[in-house]
């Protein structure tokens, strides 16, 4: 059978075992950044992916690269953090923040809401939508974090490939939008631009959700498809975190196919809308065990 | 090979029909998880489920995050997500970007299923219409795994299962309807 030298999935998964395992402490120790507790399978096919983007026959040899070239390490955490996403993706989860979530936010003063794991920030503009249609969006701050400077930076240009903009108006619509999408943003040279003025009540931020502490007091934490990605004590952890970040009442809105029943700090949110995955911080402050 | 742990299947255009047919000839004494990844471009893995669930005679139910892998039961990707295979035989789900413009990617789970059952792992590649089973199929092949082709010429669409025989080979390429009898005797003692 013939191999392609820089196909990495044809290296003994054993080898690579221990490969995985020096890069994640390469990481660790030369750049601060720990991913030993990241999901393995998922962590896997990415640095995997990363070797072969980077002509790196083997994750060893990733792994050196990431030792000796300091400056590969925002190509690498861009590699290793959360994809892309759409706007406005799962309608009706957006529909329900619409109708159930923001009229309760309505009522205080200043709305804070953080977005972990914001990647290209698609999430982060249609809450902005979300929030301007409501009327709020003048008293709302939405922190923006991710783990990836570079997606921050493209998170704030706020720039699209032009053919996303057909199913995301679908989206937009479908989740009980009132205007036309193409309201929000101008497309030109295949390219679609979000409307700047969208972000003005936006601060992006680097955030590692291992490492970094609360930083702020939230009434809603969206967390969309980032969990799924980290083993069970990390995804316990970020729970803590949110609750944390809560206020008394906060909602918590995750993505539709994550489980947190097994987790302990389920305990501390009661679900809203469990089939949307959004939940609400229950009373008590967090016990730290 | 060792006697099977479990059985990986993969199916795009014409799927559904063929599922049916498959699952429907499994012996419901069956012991191993099957676990299937369809391109079936709906948003509803449960209508899926409860369509094939009718004609199996094992359990049909949708993969959970961070929930073992059940045997003697067949358990589906979910629509829009990767489903993956940890060490410790939960499934994981991720989000990456679609391979063959597909998520769920039978690549994907083929090969992280080959890792975690190695010799002890069947997969079956089925009619579709792109090349995405293809890799996963040679690596499951290449860490001892058994490969079930459906034979180009029998598929709705024969596409995938060709892409499947030019890149990984394998070691059965039978008719649909000749699967499950294949699937029955490997996998029972």
């Amino acid at each position: 059978m013939s191999h392609e030298a820089t196909e990495p999935a044809a290296a003994d998964p054993g080898i690579e075992e221990i490969e995985l395992e020096l890069f994640v402490r390469a990481m660790q120790r030369r750049h601060g950044y720990d991913f030993s507790q990241y999901a393995p399978a998922s962590l896997k096919r990415r640095v995997r992916q990363l070797a072969t983007q980077l002509d790196c026959g083997t994750i060893s040899a990733l792994t050196g690269r990431a030792l000796h070239d300091a400056g590969l390490l925002p190509k690498l955490l861009e590699g290793l953090s959360v994809p892309v996403s759409d706007m406005f993706r799962d309608p009706a989860v957006f529909r329900v923040l619409r109708e159930q979530v923001l009229p309760v936010l309505a009522s205080y003063p200043q709305i804070n809401i953080w977005q972990a794991g914001c990647a290209h920030g698609e999430e982060v503009y249609s809450l902005a939508i979300l929030l301007e249609e409501a009327g709020l969006y003048e008293r709302s701050q939405i922190f923006a974090t991710d783990l990836s400077t570079r997606a921050l930076q493209h998170a704030r240009e706020g720039i699209f490939p032009v053919r996303e903009a057909q199913q995301w108006s679908r989206n937009y619509q479908a989740a009980g939008g009132s205007r036309s999408l193409a309201d929000y943003y101008s497309a030109r040279y295949g390219l679609l631009k979000l409307d700047q003025r969208l972000r003005r009540h936006v601060t992006f931020a680097q955030h590692n959700l291992v490492s970094d502490r609360v930083f702020c007091e939230a009434h809603l934490v969206l967390c969309r498809n980032v969990l799924i990605y980290f083993s069970n004590p990390l995804q316990d952890h970020c729970l803590q975190l949110f609750h944390d970040s809560l206020v008394r009442g906060g909602f918590l809105c995750l993505g539709l196919r994550e489980s947190i029943d097994a987790a302990a700090a389920s305990t501390d949110f009661a679900p809203v809308d469990a089939a949307r995955r959004i939940y609400r911080r229950t009373g008590g402050e967090w016990r730290r065990p | 090979m060792t006697a099977p742990q479990a059985v990986v299947v993969g199916c795009s255009a014409g799927g559904l029909d063929a599922l049916k047919i498959l699952l429907g000839g499994l012996d419901p004494a069956l012991p191993q998880a099957v676990l299937v990844c369809c391109h079936s471009g709906s948003d509803s893995v449960e209508l899926l489920c409860e369509l094939l669930g009718r004609a199996c005679p094992l359990p049909v139910f949708e993969a959970l995050e961070r929930q073992p892998v059940r045997g003697g039961a067949v358990q589906l990707a979910p629509s829009g997500y990767h489903l993956l295979v940890e060490a410790d035989r939960h499934f994981a789900l991720s989000v990456d970007p679609r391979v063959c413009h597909a998520r769920p990617s039978i690549d994907v789970l083929f090969t992280s299923a080959a890792e975690v059952w190695r010799d002890a792992l069947v997969g079956v590649v089925l009619t579709g219409a792109n090349a995405d089973g293809a890799d996963g199929l040679r690596q499951l092949r290449r860490l001892g795994g058994c490969a079930v082709v459906q034979s180009p010429s029998d598929a709705e669409a024969p596409a995938m299962p060709q892409a499947a025989l030019d890149r990984a080979g394998a070691d059965h390429c039978v008719t649909l309807e000749a699967i499950a009898p294949l699937l029955n005797r490997l996998c029972l003692p």
